[in-house]
């Protein structure tokens, strides 16, 4: 038999050592490997330099990560856009149909988005149907070069992350009181005030957690960019995976890393931070 | 209006489903004109060896990584939130980390690791790397369903002469096998969907479904690529359909 402490000592040491070894082992790697430098020879040589962090702020480096964010982040606001009243529109609906149509949003959600963005290129590409359509209906008189482009990327990020955003949001709002906005109703605000000063500022943490949910994967899905935006296409998912896999330069890859993981670990502190009056404590 | 709008969401979300569906049955190779009904691309597919394979391979690891992920998940939960030990502020911060961190980060973290510790590149990297990646989902899960719990029934087993192992055996887990269920659940999923990292710490002799299909992909448009994506879809909506259902009868 078990004695008082024997199962309590086993359990936390296997979770101790995976943990350690596998997780913050490995990111203590990184951090390391981003401060040592690079040789053809040697994946890593053991000389300390802050020459890859310097990299990073040469135009070349610099414009791609800029180009990142931009990309991530009107993908986020265009899940926003058409995600918040979509999720308004079904949190409160009162219709026996509910559940389904939640469903039905759950299901993108759970289909591998490898496929999903593969679906994407006969609807996008030059002869696809998008440009049939339009062709047909007569809008435009030559197709548009959608894929490969970063344009093809945006709609991409937009079309797998959406759920993420519609997710949140709609618990949000299921939360929601219905008799405030009654009560702002009552005192006189009219549709437009009740939604800017009422609902949205009630619905802020489902906005933030949908756009964190959406902004950190845009970052970084390498193979959305990879389908979609073909080679002149290369956002910091890509430039990650190339140092690693291909040009094999593994500090600059590892400083690339860290520096994303930094600005991304700070967003979300200073949202964490901004939503500490009314969060509860638990992980997003 | 209103249901314009929900209309016109939906059909973005599954009219390029659709279209890649009804495309998987054209009998053409490449044209979008409709060539009439056929199943040759899925002949092609269901005799594509490396391909059943690599789903073979995928299921083997999803499960294996899905059930330790689930077993280390649920001991670490249940040590969160019944004791107070050294580290545990820390143990919180990884798996916040852990959530957070981009997974290119933590693939490109792992191989480090793994180059660093001289491990082979192959099955047993994938392994480790798909338990270390659904632990902390595994956690989430089971730590909100045990918050949930009467802390008196563990004061009453204990009164009893129970010891914590035994209360671990006869009261935690019986009382967790729903979130224990949707915790392995989400875990086989995110395992069999995971490129990103898998493409960092998997080796040649080892494919997976998911980096054979992103290789099919990238190599261009093909009506077999439609045939196995209709056939992965199909399986998904049953998936999520039967384990509602489970869930509603529950209820």
């Amino acid at each position: 038999m078990k004695t008082e402490l024997g199962f309590r000592h086993f359990s936390l040491s296997i979770v101790w050592v995976w943990l350690i070894v596998f997780a913050l082992l490995p990111f203590c790697l990184v951090v390391a490997a981003s401060f040592l430098s690079h040789s053809d020879q040697q994946l890593i040589q053991p000389t300390v330099t802050l020459e890859n962090f310097r990299t990073l702020i040469n135009p070349f480096y610099f414009r791609i990560v800029e180009k990142s964010f931009l990309v991530a982040g009107i993908s986020t606001l265009l899940c926003l856009l058409l995600g918040y009243p979509f999720a308004y529109l079904i949190a409160r609906m009162k219709s026996k149909w509910k559940n389904t149509l939640v469903l039905l949003v759950v299901i993108p959600f759970w289909t591998s988005s490898l496929i999903r963005s593969y679906a994407l290129i006969a609807i996008i590409k030059a002869k696809g149907v998008l440009n049939s359509l339009l062709l047909a209906a007569g809008i435009i008189q030559h197709p548009l070069p959608i894929l490969f482009t970063n344009y093809a990327v945006v709609i991409g990020l937009t079309y797998n992350l959406l759920p993420f955003m519609i997710l949140p949001i709609m618990t949000n709002i299921e939360r929601l009181d219905d008799r405030l906005i009654d009560a702002a109703r009552d005192l006189g605000a009219n549709w437009l005030t009740t939604f800017t000063r009422i609902v949205i500022p009630l619905t802020m943490p489902g906005i933030m957690a949908g756009s964190i949910l959406v902004f950190l994967p845009a970052m970084t899905i390498f193979y959305i960019t990879d389908i979609l935006g073909g080679a002149r296409s290369i956002l910091l998912g890509n430039l990650i995976q190339n140092q690693f896999l291909i040009a094999q330069n593994w500090p600059l890859g590892s400083a690339l890393s860290t520096g994303l993981t930094v600005v991304l670990v700070s967003l979300i502190f200073i949202y964490r931070w901004v939503s500490r009056g009314n969060s509860r404590r638990d992980w997003l | 209006m209103k249901k314009l709008y929900l209309s016109l969401i939906y059909l973005f979300f599954y009219t390029p489903l659709a279209i890649l569906i009804v495309y998987s049955f054209n009998n053409t190779q490449y044209s979008l004109i409709w060539h009439g009904f056929s199943t040759h691309w899925y002949h092609v597919l269901f005799a594509d060896h490396d391909l059943w394979i690599a789903a073979w391979h995928s299921f083997v690891l999803g499960v294996l990584a899905a059930t330790l992920a689930t077993s280390f998940g649920l001991l670490a939960a249940v040590n969160l939130y019944r004791y107070q030990f050294f580290g545990r502020q820390l143990l919180n911060g990884l798996i916040f980390i852990l959530i957070l961190t981009p997974e290119i980060v933590t693939g490109a973290a792992l191989l480090i690791l793994f180059t660093f510790l001289n491990f082979h590149l192959g099955f047993f990297t994938l392994l480790i790397a798909h338990i270390t990646f659904c632990i902390p989902f595994v956690i989430v899960t089971v730590y909100s369903r045990l918050v949930s719990f009467d802390k008196n029934i563990f004061e009453a087993a204990k009164d009893l002469g129970a010891t914590d192992g035994l209360i671990f055996v006869r009261i935690i887990v019986p009382l967790l096998w729903p979130a224990l269920f949707a915790g392995w659940l989400l875990s086989f999923t995110l395992s069999l969907d995971d490129v990103i990292i898998s493409y960092f710490v998997s080796g040649p002799e080892f494919t997976i479904l998911p980096l054979q299909i992103y290789s099919m992909v990238r190599a261009g448009v093909k009506p077999e690529i439609n045939a196995l994506c209709t056939v992965l879809f199909s399986l998904t909506l049953l998936f999520v359909v039967l384990s509602q259902l489970a869930l509603k009868k529950k209820t």
